[in-house]
Protein backbone atom coordinates (compact mmCIF):
# COMPACT_ATOMS: atom_id res chain seq x y z
CA UNK A 1 0.00 0.00 0.00
CA UNK A 2 2.59 2.29 0.92
CA UNK A 3 4.79 1.84 -2.40
CA UNK A 4 1.77 2.75 -4.23
CA UNK A 5 1.62 5.84 -2.98
CA UNK A 6 5.05 6.44 -3.53
CA UNK A 7 4.38 5.30 -7.85
CA UNK A 8 1.47 7.77 -7.92
CA UNK A 9 3.18 10.56 -6.70
CA UNK A 10 6.41 9.89 -8.43
CA UNK A 11 3.49 10.03 -12.16
CA UNK A 12 2.06 13.36 -11.40
CA UNK A 13 -1.43 13.07 -11.40
CA UNK A 14 -1.34 17.15 -12.29
CA UNK A 15 -4.19 17.87 -14.79
CA UNK A 16 -2.96 19.18 -17.60
CA UNK A 17 -3.94 22.91 -17.64
CA UNK A 18 -2.29 24.25 -21.33
CA UNK A 19 -5.88 24.17 -22.92
CA UNK A 20 -7.36 25.49 -19.99
CA UNK A 21 -7.36 28.84 -21.80
CA UNK A 22 -8.61 27.98 -25.22
CA UNK A 23 -11.44 26.19 -23.47
CA UNK A 24 -12.26 29.82 -21.47
CA UNK A 25 -12.02 31.80 -24.48
CA UNK A 26 -14.53 29.08 -26.70
CA UNK A 27 -16.31 29.86 -23.65
CA UNK A 28 -15.85 33.68 -24.33
CA UNK A 29 -16.76 33.35 -28.11
CA UNK A 30 -19.88 31.56 -27.63
CA UNK A 31 -21.37 34.28 -24.84
CA UNK A 32 -20.13 36.79 -27.22
CA UNK A 33 -21.87 35.55 -30.75
CA UNK A 34 -25.32 34.24 -28.14
CA UNK A 35 -25.50 37.38 -26.57
CA UNK A 36 -28.00 39.97 -28.41
CA UNK A 37 -27.74 43.54 -27.93
CA UNK A 38 -31.46 44.74 -27.93
CA UNK A 39 -32.03 46.89 -30.91
CA UNK A 40 -34.06 49.58 -31.38
CA UNK A 41 -37.31 49.35 -33.58
CA UNK A 42 -39.67 52.14 -34.15
CA UNK A 43 -41.82 53.61 -36.93
CA UNK A 44 -39.33 56.61 -38.48
CA UNK A 45 -40.71 59.74 -39.89
CA UNK A 46 -39.35 63.14 -41.06
CA UNK A 47 -41.00 66.03 -39.61
CA UNK A 48 -41.40 68.72 -41.78
CA UNK A 49 -39.17 71.68 -41.75
CA UNK A 50 -40.28 75.40 -39.63
CA UNK A 51 -42.50 77.24 -41.82
CA UNK A 52 -41.04 80.74 -42.16
CA UNK A 53 -44.15 83.42 -41.32
CA UNK A 54 -43.94 84.71 -44.85
CA UNK A 55 -43.81 81.69 -46.14
CA UNK A 56 -46.59 80.21 -47.26
CA UNK A 57 -46.59 76.26 -47.65
CA UNK A 58 -46.88 75.04 -51.40
CA UNK A 59 -50.51 74.40 -52.39
CA UNK A 60 -51.89 70.83 -53.15
CA UNK A 61 -54.58 69.43 -55.02
CA UNK A 62 -57.02 68.41 -52.79
CA UNK A 63 -57.55 65.23 -54.75
CA UNK A 64 -54.33 63.92 -54.11
CA UNK A 65 -54.43 64.66 -50.91
CA UNK A 66 -56.30 61.14 -48.69
CA UNK A 67 -57.57 62.57 -45.33
CA UNK A 68 -57.25 60.32 -42.77
CA UNK A 69 -58.67 61.62 -39.20
CA UNK A 70 -58.18 59.81 -35.97
CA UNK A 71 -60.75 61.05 -33.34
CA UNK A 72 -60.48 60.71 -29.63
CA UNK A 73 -61.98 57.66 -28.98
CA UNK A 74 -60.08 55.79 -31.80
CA UNK A 75 -62.29 55.87 -34.59
CA UNK A 76 -61.20 56.72 -37.89
CA UNK A 77 -62.40 58.24 -40.84
CA UNK A 78 -61.44 58.37 -44.12
CA UNK A 79 -61.64 61.28 -46.81
CA UNK A 80 -64.81 61.71 -44.09
CA UNK A 81 -66.56 58.62 -44.45
CA UNK A 82 -66.32 56.14 -40.79
CA UNK A 83 -63.64 53.98 -41.46
CA UNK A 84 -61.32 51.62 -39.49
CA UNK A 85 -57.88 51.34 -38.97
CA UNK A 86 -57.98 47.96 -40.52
CA UNK A 87 -59.18 49.24 -43.94
CA UNK A 88 -56.52 52.06 -43.86
CA UNK A 89 -54.22 49.71 -46.06
CA UNK A 90 -56.54 49.25 -48.89
CA UNK A 91 -57.19 52.64 -48.95
CA UNK A 92 -54.57 53.83 -49.03
CA UNK A 93 -53.27 51.52 -51.76
CA UNK A 94 -56.34 52.26 -53.87
CA UNK A 95 -55.55 56.57 -53.27
CA UNK A 96 -51.81 56.02 -54.14
CA UNK A 97 -52.44 53.46 -57.39
CA UNK A 98 -55.37 54.82 -58.46
CA UNK A 99 -53.25 57.27 -61.60
CA UNK A 100 -56.34 59.42 -61.98
CA UNK A 101 -59.00 56.79 -62.42
CA UNK A 102 -61.19 57.30 -59.40
CA UNK A 103 -61.54 61.33 -59.22
CA UNK A 104 -61.49 60.75 -55.22
CA UNK A 105 -58.25 59.48 -55.20
CA UNK A 106 -55.00 60.78 -56.29
CA UNK A 107 -54.17 61.70 -60.27
CA UNK A 108 -50.23 60.18 -60.31
CA UNK A 109 -48.05 57.93 -57.40
CA UNK A 110 -45.92 60.37 -57.56
CA UNK A 111 -48.33 63.28 -56.38
CA UNK A 112 -50.33 61.35 -53.78
CA UNK A 113 -50.20 62.77 -50.26
CA UNK A 114 -51.81 61.13 -47.15
CA UNK A 115 -52.66 63.51 -44.24
CA UNK A 116 -53.49 61.89 -40.95
CA UNK A 117 -55.21 64.58 -38.82
CA UNK A 118 -55.93 63.86 -34.62
CA UNK A 119 -57.42 65.23 -31.59
CA UNK A 120 -55.78 66.25 -28.74
CA UNK A 121 -57.21 63.60 -26.80
CA UNK A 122 -56.60 61.12 -29.52
CA UNK A 123 -54.53 58.19 -27.55
CA UNK A 124 -51.19 57.40 -29.32
CA UNK A 125 -51.38 53.59 -29.62
CA UNK A 126 -54.59 54.49 -31.96
CA UNK A 127 -52.68 56.99 -34.31
CA UNK A 128 -49.93 54.89 -34.29
CA UNK A 129 -52.34 51.86 -35.43
CA UNK A 130 -53.26 54.29 -38.09
CA UNK A 131 -49.44 55.41 -39.10
CA UNK A 132 -48.23 51.84 -39.38
CA UNK A 133 -50.87 50.77 -41.68
CA UNK A 134 -50.30 53.38 -43.72
CA UNK A 135 -46.48 52.48 -43.87
CA UNK A 136 -47.34 48.81 -44.23
CA UNK A 137 -49.58 50.29 -46.99
CA UNK A 138 -46.29 51.80 -48.82
CA UNK A 139 -44.17 48.48 -48.05
CA UNK A 140 -46.56 46.76 -50.16
CA UNK A 141 -46.48 48.38 -52.93
CA UNK A 142 -42.97 48.81 -52.80
CA UNK A 143 -42.26 45.07 -52.65
CA UNK A 144 -45.11 44.71 -55.40
CA UNK A 145 -42.70 47.29 -57.82
CA UNK A 146 -39.66 45.20 -56.58
CA UNK A 147 -40.95 42.13 -57.36
CA UNK A 148 -42.12 43.35 -61.55
CA UNK A 149 -38.19 44.55 -61.40
CA UNK A 150 -37.48 40.91 -60.85
CA UNK A 151 -36.21 41.00 -57.02
CA UNK A 152 -37.52 38.96 -54.37
CA UNK A 153 -38.63 42.30 -52.61
CA UNK A 154 -38.29 45.60 -51.85
CA UNK A 155 -35.75 45.32 -48.96
CA UNK A 156 -33.29 43.39 -51.54
CA UNK A 157 -33.67 45.80 -53.98
CA UNK A 158 -33.07 49.11 -52.07
CA UNK A 159 -29.54 47.01 -51.41
CA UNK A 160 -28.43 46.33 -54.51
CA UNK A 161 -28.94 49.78 -55.83
CA UNK A 162 -27.47 51.36 -53.09
CA UNK A 163 -24.59 49.63 -53.79
CA UNK A 164 -24.49 50.09 -57.01
CA UNK A 165 -24.94 54.16 -56.29
CA UNK A 166 -27.93 53.52 -59.10
CA UNK A 167 -31.26 55.53 -58.66
CA UNK A 168 -34.06 54.42 -56.42
CA UNK A 169 -36.74 54.11 -59.23
CA UNK A 170 -39.56 52.51 -56.67
CA UNK A 171 -38.79 55.29 -54.30
CA UNK A 172 -39.03 57.96 -57.45
CA UNK A 173 -42.05 56.64 -58.18
CA UNK A 174 -44.19 56.08 -54.99
CA UNK A 175 -42.98 58.72 -52.26
CA UNK A 176 -43.81 58.12 -48.91
CA UNK A 177 -45.31 61.27 -48.08
CA UNK A 178 -47.35 61.33 -45.24
CA UNK A 179 -48.03 64.20 -43.54
CA UNK A 180 -49.19 65.15 -39.86
CA UNK A 181 -51.79 67.63 -39.27
CA UNK A 182 -52.24 69.90 -36.46
CA UNK A 183 -55.55 69.57 -34.56
CA UNK A 184 -57.95 71.94 -35.16
CA UNK A 185 -57.77 74.46 -32.43
CA UNK A 186 -60.35 73.84 -29.65
CA UNK B 1 36.05 35.30 -11.44
CA UNK B 2 34.63 37.65 -13.55
CA UNK B 3 34.59 35.43 -16.68
CA UNK B 4 33.45 32.40 -14.69
CA UNK B 5 30.55 34.77 -13.60
CA UNK B 6 29.22 35.34 -16.67
CA UNK B 7 29.54 31.65 -18.13
CA UNK B 8 27.69 30.73 -15.40
CA UNK B 9 24.73 33.13 -16.43
CA UNK B 10 24.62 31.88 -19.53
CA UNK B 11 24.53 28.64 -19.18
CA UNK B 12 21.26 28.96 -17.37
CA UNK B 13 17.62 29.38 -18.93
CA UNK B 14 16.74 33.06 -19.59
CA UNK B 15 13.16 32.95 -20.87
CA UNK B 16 10.32 34.76 -18.48
CA UNK B 17 7.22 31.71 -18.01
CA UNK B 18 4.43 32.57 -20.28
CA UNK B 19 2.55 29.74 -18.77
CA UNK B 20 0.63 32.97 -16.27
CA UNK B 21 0.01 34.91 -18.81
CA UNK B 22 -3.51 34.10 -20.02
CA UNK B 23 -4.43 34.19 -16.42
CA UNK B 24 -3.27 37.53 -15.97
CA UNK B 25 -4.75 38.77 -19.02
CA UNK B 26 -8.23 37.08 -17.80
CA UNK B 27 -8.10 38.84 -14.61
CA UNK B 28 -7.59 42.13 -15.88
CA UNK B 29 -10.67 41.44 -18.55
CA UNK B 30 -12.64 40.18 -15.71
CA UNK B 31 -10.96 43.23 -13.04
CA UNK B 32 -12.73 45.87 -16.10
CA UNK B 33 -15.46 43.77 -16.51
CA UNK B 34 -16.35 43.96 -13.09
CA UNK B 35 -15.91 47.91 -13.07
CA UNK B 36 -17.69 49.12 -15.58
CA UNK B 37 -20.64 51.04 -15.28
CA UNK B 38 -22.57 50.94 -18.12
CA UNK B 39 -24.87 54.73 -18.20
CA UNK B 40 -28.00 53.71 -17.60
CA UNK B 41 -31.08 56.38 -17.49
CA UNK B 42 -33.71 55.89 -15.00
CA UNK B 43 -37.15 56.78 -16.64
CA UNK B 44 -39.17 58.79 -14.34
CA UNK B 45 -42.35 58.10 -16.98
CA UNK B 46 -44.11 54.80 -17.73
CA UNK B 47 -43.67 53.93 -21.19
CA UNK B 48 -45.49 51.07 -22.04
CA UNK B 49 -44.60 51.25 -26.13
CA UNK B 50 -47.47 50.45 -28.91
CA UNK B 51 -47.24 47.79 -30.93
CA UNK B 52 -46.71 48.18 -34.38
CA UNK B 53 -45.78 45.96 -37.91
CA UNK B 54 -43.74 48.21 -40.12
CA UNK B 55 -40.95 48.90 -38.37
CA UNK B 56 -37.44 50.09 -39.13
CA UNK B 57 -34.13 49.24 -36.95
CA UNK B 58 -32.21 52.02 -35.23
CA UNK B 59 -28.97 50.77 -36.55
CA UNK B 60 -26.67 53.49 -35.37
CA UNK B 61 -26.90 54.03 -31.25
CA UNK B 62 -25.04 56.82 -30.52
CA UNK B 63 -27.15 58.96 -33.29
CA UNK B 64 -30.16 58.85 -31.12
CA UNK B 65 -31.36 60.64 -28.58
CA UNK B 66 -34.28 59.32 -26.15
CA UNK B 67 -37.18 61.03 -25.01
CA UNK B 68 -39.58 59.68 -23.33
CA UNK B 69 -43.48 60.61 -22.74
CA UNK B 70 -46.04 58.76 -20.73
CA UNK B 71 -47.85 59.26 -17.15
CA UNK B 72 -45.45 60.07 -14.06
CA UNK B 73 -44.74 57.36 -11.55
CA UNK B 74 -45.40 57.61 -8.22
CA UNK B 75 -44.77 56.21 -5.06
CA UNK B 76 -46.84 53.16 -4.51
CA UNK B 77 -47.14 52.11 -7.87
CA UNK B 78 -49.60 55.27 -8.77
CA UNK B 79 -49.33 56.64 -11.51
CA UNK B 80 -49.42 60.50 -12.01
CA UNK B 81 -50.17 63.25 -15.21
CA UNK B 82 -48.10 62.94 -18.40
CA UNK B 83 -44.69 64.07 -17.84
CA UNK B 84 -41.94 64.49 -20.65
CA UNK B 85 -38.47 63.28 -19.69
CA UNK B 86 -35.29 63.69 -21.64
CA UNK B 87 -32.05 61.89 -20.31
CA UNK B 88 -32.22 61.93 -16.48
CA UNK B 89 -34.64 64.96 -15.85
CA UNK B 90 -38.41 65.63 -16.54
CA UNK B 91 -38.47 68.94 -18.44
CA UNK B 92 -41.13 70.63 -16.81
CA UNK B 93 -41.64 73.44 -19.34
CA UNK B 94 -42.02 72.06 -22.69
CA UNK B 95 -40.92 75.44 -23.94
CA UNK B 96 -37.86 74.54 -22.62
CA UNK B 97 -37.40 71.30 -25.14
CA UNK B 98 -35.94 73.33 -28.02
CA UNK B 99 -33.43 74.90 -26.46
CA UNK B 100 -32.35 70.64 -24.88
CA UNK B 101 -33.44 69.57 -28.59
CA UNK B 102 -31.05 72.48 -30.44
CA UNK B 103 -28.13 71.77 -27.87
CA UNK B 104 -27.84 67.78 -28.63
CA UNK B 105 -28.38 69.04 -32.43
CA UNK B 106 -25.35 70.96 -32.56
CA UNK B 107 -23.40 68.21 -30.93
CA UNK B 108 -24.52 65.73 -33.54
CA UNK B 109 -25.86 67.26 -36.31
CA UNK B 110 -27.41 63.34 -37.71
CA UNK B 111 -29.24 63.53 -34.74
CA UNK B 112 -32.38 60.94 -34.22
CA UNK B 113 -34.57 61.51 -31.70
CA UNK B 114 -36.45 58.25 -30.74
CA UNK B 115 -39.76 58.97 -29.05
CA UNK B 116 -40.94 56.27 -26.36
CA UNK B 117 -44.38 57.57 -25.83
CA UNK B 118 -46.44 55.59 -23.43
CA UNK B 119 -49.50 53.76 -25.59
CA UNK B 120 -52.33 55.92 -23.02
CA UNK B 121 -50.87 59.09 -23.67
CA UNK B 122 -53.21 61.75 -25.48
CA UNK B 123 -51.51 63.27 -29.30
CA UNK B 124 -52.03 66.50 -28.02
CA UNK B 125 -48.36 66.22 -26.08
CA UNK B 126 -47.21 64.23 -28.41
CA UNK B 127 -47.58 67.44 -31.19
CA UNK B 128 -46.49 69.52 -28.58
CA UNK B 129 -43.31 68.39 -28.31
CA UNK B 130 -43.21 67.32 -32.38
CA UNK B 131 -43.77 71.11 -32.89
CA UNK B 132 -41.02 72.02 -30.89
CA UNK B 133 -38.73 69.74 -32.56
CA UNK B 134 -39.49 71.52 -35.47
CA UNK B 135 -38.17 74.71 -33.78
CA UNK B 136 -35.43 72.98 -32.48
CA UNK B 137 -34.57 71.55 -36.49
CA UNK B 138 -34.27 68.03 -35.02
CA UNK B 139 -36.40 66.62 -37.55
CA UNK B 140 -35.57 63.15 -37.82
CA UNK B 141 -37.90 61.08 -35.45
CA UNK B 142 -38.64 57.31 -34.42
CA UNK B 143 -41.90 56.25 -32.83
CA UNK B 144 -40.37 53.51 -30.41
CA UNK B 145 -42.92 50.70 -30.85
CA UNK B 146 -42.83 46.63 -30.02
CA UNK B 147 -42.75 43.89 -32.62
CA UNK B 148 -47.09 43.39 -33.19
CA UNK B 149 -47.52 40.08 -31.87
CA UNK B 150 -49.93 38.46 -34.47
CA UNK B 151 -52.56 35.54 -32.59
Amino acid sequence: MPGMMKKRKREGGEIPTASMADIAFLLLIFFLVTTTIDVDTGIGMVLPPKLEDDVQPPPIKERNVLKILVNETGMVLVEDLPSSTRLVREEVKKHILNEGADPRYAETASRALVSIKTARQTPYDAYVGVLDEVWMAYFEMWDAEARKLGYPDYVTYAATVASEDGENQIREKIKAAISIAEPDKQ
Amino acid sequence: MASSHFKKKTSTKQEIPTASLPDIIFMLLIFFMVTTVLRETTVQVRTLLPQAEALTKIDQKRLVSYVYVGPKKLDGNRLGDTGVQIDDAVVEDLGSVRTIMYRKLVEQPKLIVSLKVDQTSEMGIVLDVQQEFREAGTLRINYSSRREVVL
